[in-house]
């Protein structure tokens, strides 16, 4: 037999295609949205409320998926929505990932009391509900923006710090560290420049999966009506306001719905395609 | 002996871990804007009356003093009174704990089933296109997180095809002859089939919500752990007996497989248990969760310490039960 | 008349029959006999015993040939029934007694599992004859050890317990996959020595297949030699270390370090017969394929 090893080919898979793709076209309607909308997406007119979408009889032309009880184009505010999911995503998933991956990185590699310190915090916070957790810190914080961004930080940093935390203390114990080590190098330029390489497709990995996490909590707290204003439109918002008048108007919850579903899941099949893709340890 | 020091040590790191989520809880809810005592009285009250009932709720006093005086009513089993309604944390939180409890359970007992089916076939029709689609399955259901199944399944089956309640954990026209909050266990021992059907009607959606990335993560970690151990001598050795391979796979490969899953489930189940206060909101389900969110949009802080401190602890005890058994489970540490 | 007989056995990777495994494979054990399987590593031995006990891995498939065992070709029975088949006249003593015990269950049901479930035995029969069968391997204390988890036990007597579990039902034929491999050489000595031993007092045909000749000269009558899957030579133990007629089996002799001569420097097997050989092979599958 042939060494197979080194012929292996790793061609773009499809879930990575499906999902690049998705998130590419979400950005840019996110970017584009006050040019591509067709509506206001705070405009209110309560003789258009609860039009249904195009291809259902009773609907008005240029409210192609119709509108929700306040007579607010649902097409619309899903354009607009995006600029804040997205936004949220990125502040937050990355400001998340810095800290958790620092923690995690010092924890793994310095042991010792730092150790023992993130460990005991990591262990308080494993303890807490994450949701109800999120819920009190912007209950705090008061709505808005930052408060939420704020708020994922303050309670995700621990899926990072973890997971880094593990992967560190395992390369810690490798040969090619000791060596590094021996070779006069100070530990903290040992992390940055033979760990931290290491572990980083881990960091890449969870770092899109904790997007997707975001615009979650960020719905979530729209959900619990404790994100931004009402009026803006966020996903989540629009999720709760649908979830009210689901019998009555189906496409309010629908349709957001649909957009949070495919981005969450493009997020981490994007995190999973991505390791796949370039892993050093083929798998 | 190894393992009464392992236990004894567990619970001093668990004594530790409470007590930093009770201080963080009390601090962090102490600097929430908005006076709880002046939402409570009606619009008029006079300053002397606020003072009144700050002085009531023990308000008035610095926040370590109040730390103190909670801290040991809480070791007295004392939590307070609820600002909003009145009577005592306690007695409102065991009230809910039973609709949570019950709701966790079943949708453990949903995920381990579902996972489980789904680790099994794909082993036993490994390589096959049916184990193909079970792996895309998986991750699909791993990646959207509790929340977003809820909605999902309140448009199929809630509206498409409503085949079960939405909102709420029983009928509220019903009769109810119970005497503890427990109702689907109470329903069984009372034989009340009828009201059985109903909760179970009310709550298999919001279970099977929280189901479906358990039994995800379920489904793929005990299918990579079988895969692995069918490949080892003894699985072989049992095939060459003549054993078929739903035996091999049943009775030599799975009681040896399911070791690591089972750790990583504990952990994952109280991630599943967390997610009950934002599926209970989503289904109207009268559980601590729902109660916990108005508890905090009405600023009951005397209510959301209790309930956080219940989390709490049912998060540690889970993780301690979690490692009882895979002592007991695992020959190699029970007979060491 | 052989009790096993193998006819032009060939097998592939899966999908892919250019990737040939097992070359025409043709060899034949009598009844009561020992018989070698050597080659290197990757020569395809272990894949023959795998073929005969059905447990050959998903990514490989029989391309052609039969395996006659007892009369039988295995390979024309339904799974179910061959499976059975297998279970009752055929045992296999596996390479690693580490990894060969389920490590859940005590020594006694591992034992005694095949007697109950696949041939019907009373459990107190079955138990028994594993009572018996732990003594006849010099198994000291047979009852405590029946209780006991694989864990509890050492490598050299896990394999004594896998040695009399092969014997349990009596067996007509014993694969024995590398049996002396993972263990070191003192308990080596002695699991072979216990091999031909209970050979001797059962009359079980064996198919040994391993990588060392030194072994094959203790408890072989007969051996085949293997190389890429194609069976170079098949000749009795007496005339092989007489004369090994093919160029790869002398050279392969040649690297064997002598028991006699423990300090003697290995030979290992020239890049030209290693060439010869290929070639050889080579032109053969030609052959085949015109």
């Amino acid at each position: 037999m042939l060494d197979g090893r080194a012929q292996i080919s790793r061609p773009w898979s499809p879930r990575l295609i499906l999902s690049g793709a998705w998130l590419a076209f979400l950005v840019a309607a996110a970017l584009l949205a006050p040019w591509i909308a067709p509506k206001d997406p705070l405009a209110q007119d309560l003789f258009l409320g609860r039009l249904p979408p195009f291809w259902v009889t009773g609907a008005e032309p240029g409210y192609y998926l119709g509108t929700d009880s306040l007579g607010r184009d649902v097409l619309s505010r899903i354009l607009h929505g995006a600029r804040l999911a997205l936004t949220v995503a990125l502040i937050a998933g990355s400001l998340t990932c810095i800290i958790g991956a620092t923690l995690g990185l010092l924890a793994g590699f310095l042991r010792g009391w730092v150790d023992i310190a993130i460990s005991r915090m990591i262990d308080i916070w494993m303890a807490f509900p994450p949701v109800l957790f999120s819920i009190l810190l912007i209950a705090v914080l008061g709505p808005g923006l930052t408060s939420i961004i704020i708020a994922i930080v303050v309670i995700d940093w621990t899926r990072f710090a973890r997971v880094i935390r593990a992967e560190a203390m395992a390369q810690g114990a490798m040969d090619y560290v000791a060596s590094a080590q021996v070779a006069g190098r100070t530990r903290l330029s040992t992390m940055v420049t033979e760990i931290l390489p290491n572990v980083l497709p881990t960091i890449v990995v969870l770092l899109t999966l904790e997007m997707g996490i975001s615009i979650i909590v960020e719905a979530i707290l729209s959900f619990v009506n404790l994100s931004i204003s009402t009026d803006d439109p966020t996903w989540g918002g629009m999720i709760a306001e649908g979830r009210t008048s689901v019998h009555q108007a189906w496409w309010v919850l629908v349709f957001p719905l649909v957009t949070l579903f495919f981005t969450v899941l493009s997020f981490s099949q994007l995190g999973e395609g991505l390791k796949d893709r370039y892993d050093p340890v083929l798998r | 002996m190894q393992l009464l020091r392992t236990f004894l040590l567990r619970l001093a790191t668990t004594a530790v871990t409470l007590f930093g989520v009770a201080v963080i809880v009390f601090f962090v809810i102490r600097v929430v804007p908005g006076n709880p005592i002046a939402m409570m009285l009606p619009p008029g009250a006079t300053e002397a009356d606020v003072a009144q009932l700050t002085a009531l709720y023990g308000l008035d006093k610095s926040i370590p003093q109040q730390f103190l005086i909670w801290g040991a009513g809480v070791l007295q089993g004392d939590f307070g009174a609820s600002i909003t309604s009145r009577q005592p944390v306690l007695d409102l939180v065991l009230g809910r704990l039973p609709a949570t409890l019950e709701l966790s359970v079943m949708a453990l007992v949903i995920a381990v089933a579902l996972g489980g089916f789904m680790a099994l076939t794909g082993t036993r029709l490994r390589g096959s296109k049916t184990e193909a689609a079970i792996d895309v399955g998986n991750g699909v259901a791993l990646s959207v997180p509790d929340f977003l199944w809820g909605l999902v399944l309140i448009l199929l089956f809630g509206v498409l095809v409503p085949v079960f309640h939405i909102s709420g954990r029983v009928t509220p026209s019903l009769e109810l002859p119970f005497s503890t909050n427990f109702y689907l266990f109470e329903s069984v021992l009372r034989l009340r089939f009828d009201l059985w059907a109903d909760i179970v009607g009310h709550m298999f959606m919001p279970a099977l919500a929280l189901a479906i990335p358990l039994a995800a993560i379920i489904g793929q970690l005990l299918k990579q752990s079988l895969k692995e151990t069918m490949n080892l001598d003894y699985v072989t050795l049992a095939r060459t007996k003549g054993y078929g391979e739903n035996h091999v796979i049943l009775s030599e490969a799975l009681p040896n497989a399911i070791l690591p899953t089972l750790t990583l489930v504990g952990v994952q189940f109280t991630f599943l248990i967390g997610g009950t206060v934002i599926i209970e909101r989503l289904f109207s389900y009268e559980g601590l969760g729902n109660m916990a969110i108005d508890a905090v949009i009405n600023r009951d802080l005397p209510l959301i310490q209790g309930i956080v401190i219940l989390f709490a602890v049912i998060f540690t005890a889970v993780n301690l039960a979690v490692d009882l058994c895979y002592a007991a489970l695992n020959p190699r540490l029970r007979h060491a | 008349m052989s009790f096993l007989s193998i006819r032009n056995l060939s097998a592939a990777l899966k999908g892919r029959p250019e990737d040939r495994i097992l070359r025409n494979v043709s060899l034949n054990v009598a009844a009561g006999e020992v018989r070698g399987l050597v080659g290197e590593s990757g020569a395809g031995k272990s894949m023959i015993g795998k073929a005969i006990l059905g447990t050959l891995p998903l990514s490989v498939e029989i391309t052609g040939g039969q395996i006659i065992l007892d009369g039988t070709d295995l390979l024309t029975l339904p799974p179910a029934q061959r499976r059975t088949r297998i279970g009752q006249i055929c045992a296999l003593i596996p390479q690693d007694p580490l990894t060969a015990l389920n490590p859940s269950r005590r020594i006694g049901p591992q034992i005694t599992n095949r007697l109950v479930d696949i041939l019907h035995w009373s459990r107190a029969d079955a138990e028994k004859r594993a009572r018996d069968l732990l003594a006849e391997v010099h198994i000291p204390d047979p009852d405590r050890v029946m209780r006991s988890y694989p864990h509890e036990l050492s490598g050299g007597m896990r394999q004594r317990i896998l040695i009399a579990s092969a014997f349990a039902a009596e067996p007509k034929l014993i694969v024995a996959d590398e049996p002396t491999t993972a263990l070191d050489v003192t308990v080596q000595k002695q699991i072979l020595k216990l091999i031909a031993e209970m050979q001797a007092r059962h009359g079980t045909a064996i198919l040994f297949v391993t990588h060392d000749l030194g072994v094959v000269s203790k408890v072989c009558q007969s051996l085949s030699v293997l190389y890429a899957g194609k069976v170079l030579e098949d000749t009795t133990v007496r005339d092989f270390f007489a004369a090994p007629g093919h160029a790869y089996s002398r050279a392969l002799l040649a690297a064997t370090p002598k028991y006699t001569d423990p300090d003697g420097s290995l030979t290992p097997v020239p890049d030209a017969v290693i060439a010869a050989t290929r070639a050889e092979v080579a032109d053969a599958d030609r052959m085949t394929h015109v």
